[in-house]
């Protein structure tokens, strides 16, 4: 684990209906369950209808003075557009994580740690469902980051998907965690 | 006139004499609704008089009762206020043509399309008595006033038909001519449950008589007399220019109330949040 | 916050003054849809009816302005909220508010812009607004949550001054506080103190409007059996018009006195390390969080820093502003205005001070970097 004193930065991003809000509530919800201060904002209004969409997530062991993204830690981005946009405010040394089902083109010179998956295609493929293609993300960052733990995190995922959805996004999550395993 | 008990009862005579015209028809008016409240036996600790601006609004000072005189326009509004908070209240609204055809028009079709049981007179007197007579929404086609001395090129509201298609569910008309016509009407307004609004026309012979070749209240008074027809839902008749229907146009008891439904509403979201508890 | 009965939530900032109001037993709102203050309708309308309260959409922001004040006067707490456009059309009634003397709140979340503007860029130019949109002589408070929690715990602080001082309160997030999430420790019942308004047994020859010695005047809840008469005209202590002289004076000095009496009641603010600053960074909400880390960089570097943040920003903490800046010479005033902060600075501290803004008017916030570089351009 990292010094919790640090500010650690969480970018999502997407397209409207991917799950990237909720994706960073559950992220914030499981750093407030590990006694974090947190800090989640999220793209809102016209913006976030249809097109792109994107969510921040501060953690952090001490107030947050600042309240937005300066140079994040891990980007997820789950679109072309998102990639395009969000991946090389990556800090270097940090983590990339791309799903090629909608990013075709990798964005070149990235100094963090970029993986990819066709993280859709997998959610829809193996849980016939594509919207856990967030929840499967979320099991790859909690293999990655040096703050939250794969407990907390599906604690959070459980107190905020409906109960139906439980084991699938239990399923998802474990997924997630096991491409984490592979990268 | 001999000042029956209950023009005492309901007035704060200690601010009279009012700031009204001689021959202003508000007196009248102000007479018409307290004999009304008197019949009704309306309780004054109960009641809440909410006004707006301009001369009729000033009538609010003068009625014994919970009263607010308001801003221009706002009346409806804050009596929306105070009806939903405590719908237990009988609350009565005074504005004149200006305050709520103009400035507050906007609110006044939007109480009446709520149906909340609000019990509006709109004092109408064809022009801003209260800064000498300028053109008002009421100021009927090619007539005059301060701001239009060459005559009025605007038409004035059909209101009470505007304020049907709004959606209140009592609406009359009267004036101070037809004083016993103007409390029975009055008396329904108040015990018509959901928005109900009667329009008095009055008299202003100081500004709106005078810029209209009518120079005192007889005048004034015998206009309106000859210009008002009853109205017999059964017999409905072409009216000619200047003519005006009064009485009762239009009672909908098939609506619901609006502070009922709130009521209802709430029984309904506490059901829920026990269901889901 | 284990060990209390309270609970801990991420909550939206929005989200946050709507629990505060209620907490605070806000009964009633009336509002008109604008982003971004939406939220906090829309979760008056989910939540008010489930325990008694009323939510209506009015019209426009005249009318939600005009029914809040009907609730308050009729003794029920209540609140509206909006954004520039919908704050500009709740002048004319904020007027009334304060000289009927009704409790009211009003949340007026800033978005970045004269006009329509940029409704989903965030900003700070409602300051002067706040204190001035209402024509006249007029007492009013306005506080500047800078934290989720603190759009909790100063709705609770805005209703608890409304009620004790019967003013209208303004609270002044920018957009950001509004749509930030964070989390935030609701209290349990009891535990943070809740004030209602005094409601008087009798009143002296029924002057409903006389001042108790701390300024405040007491009229009755409509329908509580006392009939007072409510005016917006100048009124002398019965409630009814008067045109004298001295009373109208009376009338304009009482009401604004409320301010001057209870400055100290008023006075809310955080600061670190002000003593000893040579540099002071002033701004208010979201943007004077970043002051802070700036403050604690610049004092790692050496530099005698410090930073001051008024919570309650109308009435402006003068006193306490004038005290620490006795021995700072130079004042960074960061705001996403063209300066509105700056002047009542400048006014406080004196004219031979150096007073400097850093401003951004382009609907996002203040950067760390870039507040970090133009304060070196400041002190270089």
């Amino acid at each position: 684990m990292s010094d919790r004193s640090e500010r650690y930065e969480v970018l999502l991003s997407g397209s409207g209906g991917q799950g990237i809000i909720l994706a960073g509530v559950i992220v914030a919800e499981a750093g407030i369950a590990h006694d974090l201060k947190v800090v989640q904002t999220a793209s809102y209004g016209p913006e976030s209808r249809g097109g792109a969409s994107h969510s921040e997530v501060i953690l952090s062991g001490t107030d947050i003075d600042y309240p937005a993204v300066t140079k994040p830690d891990f980007v997820i981005a789950l679109t072309q557009e998102a990639a395009d946009k969000f991946a090389h405010l990556a800090r270097p040394r940090g983590n990339v994580l791309l799903d090629t089902t909608w990013v075709e083109k990798l964005p070149q010179n990235i100094q963090a740690n970029m993986a990819s998956f066709p993280l859709t295609e997998e959610a829809s493929n193996r849980f016939g469902k594509p919207l856990v293609a967030n929840i499967i993300a979320l099991g790859y960052f909690a293999e990655h980051n040096p703050l939250l733990g794969a407990d907390e995190l599906l604690q959070a995922i459980i107190r905020r998907v409906p109960s139906h959805y439980r084991e699938l996004n239990e399923h998802a999550f474990a997924y997630g965690r096991e491409l984490a395993d592979q990268a | 006139m001999p000042t029956e008990p209950f023009v005492k009862k309901y007035l704060r005579q200690r601010v009279l004499p009012t700031i009204w015209c001689g021959g202003c028809g508000l007196g009248t008016v102000m007479r018409v609704i307290v004999e009304a409240l008197d019949d009704l036996k309306i309780d004054q600790n109960n009641l809440v008089v909410v006004s707006g601006i301009g001369c009729s609004s000033r009538m609010a000072g003068y009625l014994d009762a919970n009263t607010v005189h308001t801003t221009h326009g706002r009346a409806l509004p804050v009596a929306t206020g105070i009806k939903l908070a405590h719908p237990e209240l009988e609350v009565v609204v005074i504005m004149g043509d200006g305050d709520g055809t103009a400035i507050g028009g906007n609110h006044l079709i939007h109480a009446s399309r709520r149906n909340i049981n609000l019990n509006v007179f709109l004092l109408n007197n064809g022009n801003y008595g209260m800064t000498s007579g300028q053109v008002s929404p009421m100021t009927p086609h090619e007539w005059h006033a301060s701001t239009c001395p060459f005559g009025n090129l605007e038409h004035a509201f059909h209101l009470c038909d505007m304020v049907k298609s709004a959606g209140a569910t009592y609406i009359a008309r009267t004036t101070t001519f037809h004083y016993m016509q103007a409390v029975r009407l009055a008396k329904e307004v108040l015990e018509h449950k959901g928005f109900a609004f009667l329009e008095i026309y009055f008299q202003c012979p100081t500004y709106f008589g005078r810029f209209n070749e009518m120079t005192d209240a007889p005048a004034m008074l015998q206009w309106l007399k000859k210009n008002a027809v009853r109205y017999d839902p059964e017999k409905p008749r072409e009216l000619e220019k200047g003519q005006f229907y009064v009485g009762k146009l239009w009672e909908d008891n098939t609506k619901d109330e609006y502070t009922d439904l709130y009521c209802k509403l709430c029984g309904r979201a506490q059901e829920m949040m026990q269901v889901a508890d | 916050m284990s060990g209390t009965k309270g609970r801990t939530l991420l909550l939206q900032g929005n989200e946050a003054c709507a629990m505060g109001a209620i907490y605070a037993g806000c009964r009633f709102f009336g509002g008109y849809p604008i982003t971004p203050s939406t939220e906090i309708a829309e979760h008056f309308a989910r939540k008010l009816p489930t325990v008694g309260g009323v939510f209506i959409q009015m019209e426009d922001e005249i009318a939600s302005i005009s029914s809040i004040i009907g609730s308050s006067l009729a003794g029920v707490k209540a609140m509206t909220a909006t954004s520039g456009p919908g704050f500009s059309l709740m002048q004319e009634n904020l007027g009334l508010a304060t000289v009927l003397e009704t409790p009211i709140v009003i949340v007026n979340i800033m978005r970045s812009g004269a006009s329509t503007g940029h409704p989903t860029g965030t900003g700070q130019g409602d300051l002067m607004q706040s204190r001035w949109g209402t024509h006249s002589d007029h007492p009013v408070v306005a506080l500047a949550p800078a934290t989720a929690q603190e759009m909790f715990d100063l709705t609770v602080k805005a209703f608890n001054i409304a009620e004790k001082l019967r003013v209208p309160v303004i609270l002044l997030p920018e957009a950001v506080v509004g749509h930030i999430r964070e989390a935030v420790y609701i209290p349990a019942e009891g535990e943070m103190e809740v004030i209602d308004r005094e409601r008087p047994g009798s009143y002296e020859n029924f002057l409903f409007f006389k001042r108790d010695t701390n300024g405040v005047a007491h009229p009755p809840d409509l329908g509580a059996g006392f009939r007072p008469h409510y005016t917006g005209l100048t009124h002398d202590e019965s409630g009814f018009f008067t045109a004298v002289p001295d009373r109208v004076n009376a009338f304009t000095v009482g009401l604004n006195s409320k301010m001057e009496l209870h400055r100290e009641y008023l006075t809310d603010y955080c600061e670190e390390t002000v003593e000893d600053a040579d540099v002071l960074l002033i701004s208010f909400g979201v943007t004077a969080r970043a002051c802070a880390h700036v403050t604690r960089d610049l004092r790692k570097r050496g530099v005698k820093a410090g930073c001051f943040r008024p919570r309650i920003v109308w009435p402006f903490p003068e006193e306490r502003l004038n005290r620490i800046a006795q021995h700072a010479h130079t004042f960074i005033v960061p705001e996403l205005n063209l300066g509105q902060m700056r002047l009542v600075v400048q006014r406080v501290v004196g004219p031979e001070k150096r007073v400097v803004g850093i401003n951004r008017v382009d609907g996002a916030m203040l950067t760390l970097e870039r507040m970090q570089k133009e304060v070196e351009e400041v002190l270089a």
